[in-house]
């Protein structure tokens, strides 16, 4: 057998077949009862929560991204401290997912470290949505600097010098020359981020009181479906599955051509 | 730096207090009992192999997409990416739907340890392909070609020319998929089942009100994929003196 058969064979078996007998057992009963399962209040609320968290999430990693970003690859920092810097940031991709939650938990929950204090006054942060937006922001925080780092580096700081001798202020030199050469790290780096964003489940579990309606979002209701009928997997779970995986692969489309992009433009 | 503490390193921190609340001898205590260890050496146990699986696979992979052209090819190569863009429990769950009760393949995987497995290859399949690519890509087959021209098999010129030259990206693309499978919980959740993985086992204490053993067992987690990262750097510090 080739190589070049090995693998396809490999990533067949991993990949595609099982993506393949999902969509085939969503749709066995016909489009209209796939499209029943996705449409019900709490699926479509669990769309709705989804799609807020990573409204929120993601502009938020992608500012800080690109600061930090610029940080490590631009300022005259100490050596030393940029490497602690960039150190830190890759934690939240070594820390499972669950930990992160227990770590919220237990400085934003009830009796934690700054827990009693937002409680009382009446913030309640976990087992609520803003503890599920912090966590994302927490297992999505690298994506961004983790891409745009690079290329800021690739490209150097020569033609940000000439802006700024030629009169530019710091802050027209970034919105002017720095970001437009950087865009499309960016874009890929935010891609990523949301779809970190859409698809996590572990630290949201942890943090999530996991009600319908409220404060469940959409993997983690097909994880609950799941749950519920123990093993015997529902066309309704697949149809949600169906949906996620839609999603991803809009998500796919877009890596691909900022990817590309990407790699010409740097 | 305050957006970094206020949502990664104040939690972290947070959680190793609270393993070493009550001393280094309760947090020995809490990890020393058989269910836990059992989970600790399952997890790093099935995370080894994956990355040595991963790392032998992602390298053939990535060969294949670099120096070989086929039809299709451009699609192959954003497919690797899917497992990225795929919400975990929906790859778990895909994992049941093909080796699960009802396989159509009659094969019954699931909610075993090598279903386990087959759930971390899927989720770390990205990390050693998109490391190696690269190198790949830039190697100069020049060197190749002058090894073939004086005699040597492709064994031979592949083992003595182009391994060393792609250890370092292997050996970095294996060691994040060490370290995402030490921690991967989404794609496991449903497909374990009786398997005790450790991030299964933190979130089964956490749910059942017990943190301190949750931290407890969090704290070698995170030691270990640390010691893996630094590790990592060190090397990588290495190679590129």
């Amino acid at each position: 057998m080739s190589l070049r058969a090995l693998a396809l064979l490999y990533l067949t078996l991993l990949l595609l077949a099982p993506l393949a007998i999902v969509f085939g057992r969503t749709f066995e009963h016909g489009i209209g009862t796939a499209w029943a399962f996705v449409t019900t209040p709490a699926a479509v609320s669990a769309f709705s929560l989804s799609v807020l968290i990573a409204v929120i999430a993601v502009p938020l990693n992608t500012i800080f991204g690109v600061g930090c970003a610029m940080v490590l690859a631009r300022s005259r920092a100490p050596r030393a401290g940029k490497g602690i810097l960039d150190a830190l940031i890759d934690l939240p991709f070594v820390v499972s997912p669950v930990i992160a939650g227990l770590a919220l938990i237990l400085v934003y929950g009830q009796g934690g470290w700054f827990g009693s204090a937002f409680l009382n006054n009446g913030i309640r942060i976990i087992y609520a949505v803003p503890g599920m937006v912090i966590a994302t922001v927490f297992v999505s925080l690298p994506f961004v600097v983790r891409e745009v780092t690079p290329v800021l580096r690739e490209v150097g700081d020569e033609q940000e010098q000439a802006a700024a001798t030629l009169g530019a202020s710091s802050w027209q030199t970034f919105w002017r020359v720095t970001l437009p050469t950087i865009r499309w790290g960016v874009a890929y780096g935010v891609v990523l981020t949301t779809a970190r964003a859409l698809g996590e489940i572990g630290a949201i579990l942890v943090v999530s009181s996991n009600v319908a309606g409220s404060t469940l979002t959409l993997p983690l209701l097909l994880y609950q479906r799941d749950d519920q009928v123990g093993g015997q997997v529902t066309t309704s779970v697949y149809a949600l599955a169906t949906e996620l995986a839609v999603i991803s692969v809009a998500v796919l489309l877009l890596m691909t051509l900022f990817g590309s992009r990407r790699e010409k433009s740097g | 730096m305050l957006y970094l503490s206020v949502i990664v390193l104040i939690p972290l921190a947070a959680v190793v207090v609270k393993a070493f609340s009550s001393g280094l001898g309760s947090l020995w205590s809490s990890i020393d009992n058989t269910l836990t260890l059992h989970a600790l050496v399952i997890t790093v146990g099935a995370s080894l192999i994956v990355a040595a699986v991963g790392a032998v696979m992602g390298t053939l992979v990535a060969w294949v997409l670099v120096r070989d052209s086929f039809p299709g090819k451009r699609v192959v190569n954003s497919l690797i990416d899917l497992p990225f863009a795929l919400p975990t429990v929906v790859a778990g769950l895909t994992l049941i739907a093909l080796y699960g009760p009802n396989s159509p393949v009659g094969i019954h995987l699931a909610y075993t340890r090598g279903a386990v497995l087959v759930a971390l290859l899927f989720v770390t399949l990205p990390f050693v392909a998109r490391s190696v690519q690269p190198v790949l890509i830039e190697l100069d087959r020049e060197v190749e070609e002058a090894a073939a021209s004086l005699g040597a098999s492709n064994m031979t010129t592949f083992r003595r020319i182009v391994l060393p030259a792609l250890r370092p990206a292997i050996i970095s693309g294996a060691a994040l998929a060490f370290a995402r499978s030490v921690g991967e919980f989404g794609s496991l959740a449903l497909i374990a089942g009786k398997v005790q993985i450790a991030s299964i086992v933190i979130y089964a204490d956490i749910e059942s009100g017990s943190e301190q053993a949750a931290a407890a067992l969090s704290v070698v987690l995170m030691a270990i994929a640390l010691a893996v990262l630094f590790a990592l750097r060190r090397f990588g510090a290495r190679v590129d003196r």
